[in-house]
């Protein structure tokens, strides 16, 4: 195989695999500092129990996302070479910056937050895992840009030719608020507070339906539904507001997300389909005029599609960029319906005897992850032909000292390191879950009768 | 070209990327030397009070890799897309190690069964004893030079060209250095009978430290002539190594009158000594060419435009002591002996 696709195959492999571990990361961040807040506000020990359960499962998480990331920012010198040389101006530093700022920040605190708890103060630790969480929202701020920044270059020139030709930053601040990085990043954001959010509730939706720490539970999951329905109606607003830039800067890859291949013409816009990108055709439900109106508030409005285009700049992967991106779009719907639904059920107070509810609810967790990658997909794919928009393209951008023996060694070495990691991540998390929100030494038999469990969290003993 | 307090932007970089090599070695330095010793300790409550040594660490250390990497592509990006390129194999295999690494730390605690742990311990020390070895060996190569032809580009594709008898040599140099500095570190942070054995296991550490040191050192002065050359226009620099061979030899007396905090400062120096005289050797080239000194990289013509590394400075000047604030912050909550609690790993 080409040393272009495998490297692309390795990157793609190596970056979804990572990105299943931030968004928890960052979205459990939330919750643990709402539940140390609400501790130190109200002094009740269940939310102390809560803090220290979730930031057990958040340890995990983190662990993984911190050995999996080093593996991108290697591999940009490695495996693309030419691309390294090519944004080494622009795109260091938004790394470097995500290096001191960042990450440095949220490791600092992370010690801890883990292993600080008898050792510190607890405003010191509340004080950790704010600092753990804010650097985690930092590092995905510097990322974002970055990436931002190669959908929609700004604030550079670019300087000599050919295999020497580079860009500089003109102007730091426009490269970092290039067109799309604001809406990019919150909606990066919320992608993940949604991710932790989902994950908390699943857990405790599954105590609620197995009868087991049920008071906690029930603490937990409202707190947690209330981040997720705000957040899951404000990601409408940010993937809206996300599309309508994208329709600017990089009409391609809206084209592709809606399978729309006419150069000037209304758009329409499909609740599902199928591109057949030989005829040119969509066949799937579809809401006429749709996407002019989302776009121009007018039916009849003409957007570009990808017959505008030469051949050679347009995605090849129609098909996969409509679908990545229908699948994220349909999620955030779910998402949306779901969280609304469990309100409207509290308010009738009749949320926690739908049992069937729950069940969705312990399976809603992976709803979120799912639109979370496939939204990058749609992103990425939806990029292609280039790497740096409109001047780098990808089948330039790979390191040409590699040969693709070496990269297939070092991606089979990934798949089985990955997998090998991805199973102990499971079962770990299994594990966790399975023991509950308790200590050993406040521990109790998990099919002590409920009246038990409550006398057991008002004495907090 | 434009100068601030008498150097040039480039060499200003330079500085701070040397300092961040520098200070990811001392730090990930001593916790891949005490994981490289792990297998030694016998008990499982030793081995455990010997990863909880590192356990609230190891995060943080990594990062300076990080940011250490994120400067280098920032500052010279033609030398960071061209060395991680040529030395593939290595790199990837230091990215396997580290994660496995990582991993066994987070997870050795978690079941009590003795084949879990036991699989942990040792891929937590192998991987640690080949993570120093690879740093070192990826050091000899950058000191050796590389076949580095036309438009930045390494010319031997091989997979095993990484390997030659220098690299091997600073391999191990690396890893019996880091060895020494580990053990003075758990030196510090453990009592009791894992104390005494690490007392032993310290002094075979600095012999085998010292005669690879000594073989490397005269492998350099006869085999590699571009790497002695600034040393012979300019003697002043001779105080590099001076204070090289000075800290060392101060370790194994320290140790001696069991002074291990202040020797572990100094095997903290040595290491940072070390590679002040890697970068006095090779400033202002960072990757010589094998094949044409024309080709070699230096910090000119693989620097970022001025303007971007002024900014980056700032980025620096900023976030450098916040980095060193928490870092403080972290050692001091976590200072003197390990006590295990149900928060340990
Ligand atoms: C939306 C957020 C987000 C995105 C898009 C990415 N990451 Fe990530 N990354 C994080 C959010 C994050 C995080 C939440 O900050 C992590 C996960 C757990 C952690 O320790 O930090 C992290 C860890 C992490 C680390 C380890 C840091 C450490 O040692 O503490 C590195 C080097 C990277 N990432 C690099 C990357 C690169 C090069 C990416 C893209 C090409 C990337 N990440 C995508
Ligand atoms: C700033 C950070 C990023 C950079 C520099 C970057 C760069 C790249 C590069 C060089 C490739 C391979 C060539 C290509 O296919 O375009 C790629 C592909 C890809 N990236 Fe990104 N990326 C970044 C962030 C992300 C993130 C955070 C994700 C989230 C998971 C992501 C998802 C993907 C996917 C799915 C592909 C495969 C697409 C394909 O090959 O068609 N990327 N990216
Ligand atoms: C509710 C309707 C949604 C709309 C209209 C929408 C819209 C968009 C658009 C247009 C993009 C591409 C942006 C670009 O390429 O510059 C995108 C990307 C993305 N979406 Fe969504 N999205 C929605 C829901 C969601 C949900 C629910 C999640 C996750 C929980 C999510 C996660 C992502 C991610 C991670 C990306 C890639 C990063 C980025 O490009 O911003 N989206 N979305």
């Amino acid at each position: 195989m080409d040393t272009e696709i495998l490297a692309r195959i390795q990157f793609a492999f190596t970056i979804a695999f990572h990105y299943i571990y931030p968004p928890l990361s960052i979205g459990l961040g939330l919750l643990m500092v709402i539940f140390e807040s609400a501790y130190m506000r109200t002094k009740n020990k269940q939310y102390h129990i809560l803090a220290k359960f979730w930031t057990k499962i958040f340890a995990l998480t983190f662990g993984i996302g911190v050995v999996t990331g080093i593996v991108m920012e290697f591999e940009f010198g490695t495996n693309w070479a030419v691309y390294s040389r090519y944004v080494g101006d622009v795109f260091g530093s938004a790394l470097a910056a995500e290096g001191v700022f960042a990450f440095a920040l949220e490791s600092g605190f992370l010690g801890i937050l883990l292993f600080g708890w008898n050792r510190v103060k607890p405003w010191v630790h509340l004080v950790s895992t704010i600092g753990v969480f804010l650097g985690s929202m930092f590092s995905a701020v510097w990322i974002v840009v970055a990436n931002s920044w190669q959908q929609t270059p700004a604030g550079y020139h670019i300087v000599g030719e050919g295999m020497n030709a580079r860009a500089e930053i003109t102007d730091f601040w426009a490269m970092v608020f290039n067109p799309s990085s604001v809406d990019r990043i919150l909606h990066v954001w919320l992608g993940a507070l949604l991710a932790g959010a989902f994950l908390v509730l699943s857990v405790h939706a599954y105590y609620l339906v197995k009868d087991r720490f049920v008071d906690i539970s029930k603490r937990a999951f409202k707190i947690a539904l209330l981040v997720a329905t705000i957040f899951s109606l404000a990601q409408l607003f940010t993937g809206h507001s996300s599309a309508e830039g994208v329709a600017v800067n990089q009409p391609a890859k809206l084209a592709a997300m809606e399978g729309h291949f006419e150069a000037n013409a209304p758009a329409d816009m499909y609740l599902f389909g199928w591109v057949h990108k030989e005829s040119q055709e969509v066949s799937g439900l579809k809401i006429p005029g749709g996407l002019s109106f989302l776009l121009h508030y007018d039916t009849e409005a003409p957007v570009t599609g990808l017959n505008a285009f030469p051949e050679e700049d347009r995605p090849s992967q129609v098909n996969a960029v409509f679908q990545f991106y229908h699948i994220m779009v349909t999620i955030g719907m779910i998402l949306i319906a779901l969280s609304l639904l469990g309100v409207f059920l509290w308010w009738k107070g009749t949320l926690f005897s739908k049992k069937w509810l729950l069940w969705i609810f312990v399976f809603a967790a992976l709803l979120p992850q799912i639109a979370n990658q496939a939204g990058w997909f749609a992103a990425e794919m939806g990029r292609q032909p280039w790497v740096v928009y409109g001047h780098l393209r990808t089948n330039e951008a790979f390191s040409q000292a590699v040969t693709d023996n070496q990269i297939l060694f070092s991606l089979i070495l990934f798949l089985i390191v990955y997998t090998l990691l991805f199973l102990l991540f499971i079962y770990l998390l299994n594990k966790k879950i399975q023991h509950g929100p308790y200590e050993e030494s406040e521990s109790k038999d998990d099919d002590r009768p409920l009246t038990e469990e409550i006398t057991h969290i008002l004495t907090g003993k | 070209m434009e100068t601030f307090l008498g150097l040039d932007y480039p060499t200003w970089w330079f500085l701070v990327v040397g300092a961040l090599f520098s200070g990811y070695a001392v730090l990930d330095g001593f916790d891949f030397g005490a994981g490289a010793w792990h297998l030694f300790f016998k008990k499982d409550h030793s081995r455990r009070v010997a990863m909880n040594a590192v356990g609230p660490v190891w995060d943080g250390n990594e990062v300076w890799l990080v940011i250490g990497g994120g400067a280098l592509f920032a500052g010279f990006p033609v030398m960071y897309a061209t060395f991680f390129s040529s030395m593939y194999i290595p790199f990837m295999l230091f990215l396997v190690f580290l994660i496995l690494r990582g991993i066994s730390i987070e997870v050795r605690g978690k079941e009590k069964w003795v084949w879990w742990r036991n699989t942990f311990d040792i891929t937590y020390s192998i991987s640690s004893i080949m993570l120093a070895f690879l740093l070192g060996v990826v050091l000899g190569n950058v000191l050796q030079g590389l076949a580095i032809g036309e438009n930045y580009q390494y010319q031997d594709t091989g997979f095993f060209e990484f390997l030659n008898p220098y690299s091997l040599l600073t391999g191990f140099t690396t890893l019996f250095l880091f060895m020494t500095h580990g053990a003075i570190y758990l030196l510090v942070k453990t009592e009791g009978r894992l104390f005494a054995k690490l007392t032993i296991l310290l002094k075979k550490g600095l012999i085998l430290f010292m005669v690879f040191f000594g073989i490397t050192t005269m492998y350099t002065l006869l085999y590699i002539p571009h790497l002695s050359d600034d040393f012979k226009a300019n003697p002043i620099l001779f105080i590099a190594p001076l204070i090289t061979f000075l800290s060392i030899a101060n370790v194994p007396r320290l140790a001696n009158k069991k002074r291990y905090k202040l020797a572990f400062a100094f095997s903290s120096i040595t290491i940072a000594s070390m590679l002040v005289l890697v970068a006095i050797e090779l400033y202002p080239t960072l990757l010589f060419s094998t094949i044409d000194s024309q080709y070699s990289i230096d910090i000119y013509n693989a620097a970022s435009s001025e303007d971007s590394m002024k900014n980056m400075l700032i980025i620096v000047a900023i976030g450098a002591p916040l980095v060193l604030s928490y870092t403080f912050f972290v050692y001091r909550t976590f200072r003197g002996k390990v006590q295990l609690d149900e928060t340990s790993y």
